[in-house]
């Protein structure tokens, strides 16, 4: 032993590393700041986790368009822990993403981004972003179906930009359409340009912790003031500062080790996401839908009102992040507590309410014609035979049954029709079939006088009264 | 140049010439500046080439006359125009062909209009429907219900000796 302490008191002696380490380990902070602090340690680890089963994926992943599905193919199925290794790479984004948000919000409610952390707000604000942008690109890497007309559903959105609109779209699809370079690319984005930005501004985000230390739970009552705080903040870490290892990193610690543990239990148990159809633009029976994080952003472009919808898609984000990056601006000095900011507890509930509701709505999608339904029984239908038969057929053939439900048969888009036959009376049924309405077609063009007539006796049919009419 | 560098031990140094200094700072960031443009160009090039590149549009044959039936929505494949040869599945697009009663072609293309999703054709209802956002359109295109905001394109479709052919073109992107 006395060998290998000599060796490494050499190599340290010529290296630096605990003269260097040393201090930064061990700078006070705080005593209490507590467990709502390892949200940031946490998004670092769920990052360094992505990065090392990212770079393992990578050992047998091939990012040619014709090529990707085959290999992601092999590493699900046949590569020893290659399901494993998929899924610890999505939950890992899913960690990430979260441990991101709940870090923003927790430093956003504390007020941690006022004077003098300012500038760790602003690297913070973009670590978000490319964060997002990493999550949006590693669902395109699964280049299933669902990837391709995620790109085309991107490029549509980018289309809606003013002037560079068009260019932009050709920019994400690498061309007129999708191409032998569109994966590539987005593969060089996912791996090489990301990361990049991501472990240079983690790295200032780093200093600037270390540099400005890290910020005391606040107090009601103990407003931030630029001239006096940060002599302020040094008395106080004299006072009762403690190293920060391993007096609070150990929290840190045993929080990733939980985090890296519910990634590993999740791609046992749940496992990876499935590969969808292949990447054939030709496979129409496609149902494209993102990632569960970007689901509430699905809903709400689904229930945009249209005449608002170039608007929010191209002026949603930007003032977003204008208005993220402003927060420190704004508001870099006062009180910091939440219980003294009303707004910003207003703020975050807002949008966590938003969030949250469009993702629900999102997941279930009543908007989207159910093609999956099928004819309803005769038992049903209440007769096998006649003009009511006939109509419930065709209630099924014309494609009502895609936006309508009767009896827990189609879709959620339209009203359910289970008991129309209270509601309208035929001359009204009539109507609406023939005339359409607020996001229903008008069927005239399409329906005989008979088969009109089959469809309203079945539709008068359906009641909820003891007897038939 | 002389008398930069007192020899040492001396007392008080004369200042260093403040010229050479400047000089040189200003050399070195030149030049650096320069390395950086130099290196700098064929990167930003590669990775702004979609802006750069042209691709021209061709006409595939997706079948003779005859193998439509009149008044009947098909889908078709071909291929796109120029595909580099590693581009494999992706590089097929489908489209909506119908021939009409009065023997012309039309075909549509297949990307709805808000957003791109594909849009499938429910041949007894006679509409188009999409699956991401409830887009639905008539069997001439037109937007019978539903976010989209313009009809649904057309590709331009010929018969040359007895084959139906479509032009390839770039996706449609609403603007």
């Amino acid at each position: 032993m006395g060998v290998v302490r000599r060796v490494w008191r050499a190599f340290d002696d010529r290296a630096g590393i605990t003269q260097i380490l040393g201090p930064v380990l061990r700078h006070p902070v705080p005593k209490d700041a507590r467990w709502y602090y390892v949200f940031g340690s946490a998004t670092l680890f769920a990052f360094l986790l992505q990065v090392v089963t990212g770079i393992a994926l990578a050992l047998a992943y091939i990012p040619s368009t014709a090529n990707a599905y085959d290999t992601l193919q092999f590493i699900t199925h046949q590569a020893p822990f290659g399901r494993i290794l998929r899924g610890m790479h999505y939950f890992g984004a899913s960690a990430m993403v979260l441990l991101i948000g709940a870090h923003m919000a927790r430093t956003f409610l504390m007020g941690a981004y006022k004077f003098p952390r300012e500038l760790n707000w602003i690297t913070g604000v973009v670590l978000f972003i490319v964060t997002i942008l990493l999550a949006f690109t590693g669902q395109l890497l699964r280049w299933d179906q669902t990837a391709v007309w995620s790109i085309a559903v991107a490029a549509e959105q980018m289309g809606r930009l003013p002037l560079i609109g068009r260019a932009l779209a050709r920019f994400l699809l690498a061309g007129d359409t999708w191409g032998g370079q569109t994966l590539s690319r987005f593969f060089a984005f996912h791996v090489f340009f990301i990361p990049a930005v991501i472990f240079a501004f983690i790295g200032i985000h780093l200093w600037l912790v270390v540099r400005h230390g890290i910020s005391e739970p606040p107090k009601p009552g103990r407003p931030v003031d630029p001239r006096a705080y940060r002599a302020w903040y040094q008395a106080l870490l004299r006072r009762e500062g403690r190293p920060f290892w391993p007096d609070a990193a150990w929290r840190d610690i045993v929080f990733g080790v939980c985090m890296a543990g519910a990634v590993v239990l999740a791609s046992l148990i749940v496992g990876p996401p499935e590969l969808g159809k292949p990447p054939d633009p030709t496979i129409l029976q496609a149902d494209p839908r993102p990632d569960w994080y970007l689901l509430w952003y699905f809903g709400l472009l689904a229930l945009l009102p249209p005449n608002l919808e170039n608007y929010v898609m191209v002026l949603g984000p930007l003032v977003a992040l204008i208005v993220l990056l402003l927060v420190p601006a704004v508001s870099n000095r006062g009180e910091r507590s939440p219980a003294r900011r009303p707004w910003a507890i207003g703020a975050v509930f807002a949008i966590c309410l938003m969030i949250g509701t469009l993702w629900i709505v999102g997941a279930r999608a009543p908007w989207s014609p159910d093609f999956t339904t099928g004819p309803i029984p005769a038992r049903i239908i209440g007769a096998a035979t006649g003009p009511v038969a006939e109509g419930g057929r065709l209630f099924y053939d014309k494609g009502c049954q895609y936006c309508h439900t009767i009896a827990g048969y189609g879709g959620a888009r339209g009203p359910d029709l289970s008991a129309v036959g209270d509601r309208l009376t035929p001359v009204q049924m009539t109507w609406r079939i023939l005339n359409g309405g607020t996001n229903m077609p008008a069927f005239a063009g399409n329906l005989t006088p008979d088969e009109l007539d089959a469809l309203i006796a079945f539709l008068k049919s359906r009641t909820t009264r003891e007897s038939p009419p | 140049m002389s008398g930069d560098h007192p020899p040492a031990g001396s007392g008080a140094a004369p200042p260093p010439s403040p010229g050479r200094r400047e000089f040189l700072t200003r050399v070195s960031v030149a030049l650096g500046a320069l390395g950086a443009a130099i290196v700098a160009i064929p990167v930003v090039g590669f990775l702004l080439a979609p802006f750069l590149e042209k691709q021209s549009q061709v006409w595939r044959p997706v079948g003779t006359v005859d193998s439509f039936r009149p008044g009947m929505t098909v889908k078709v494949d071909f291929p796109d125009s120029s595909p580099l040869p590693w581009a494999g599945v992706v590089a097929r697009t489908a489209a909506w062909l119908r021939r009409e009663p009065d023997g012309t072609f039309v075909a549509f293309t297949v990307n709805c209009t808000h957003l791109g999703c594909p849009v499938r054709w429910l041949p007894d209802a006679e509409l188009f429907m999409c699956p991401c956002h409830g887009g639905v359109y008539y069997k001439n295109g037109a937007v019978a219900a539903g976010p989209p905001p313009k009809p649904l394109p057309q590709y331009p479709v010929r018969v040359r000796g007895g084959q139906v052919e479509i032009q390839t073109s770039p996706i449609p992107i609403t603007t």
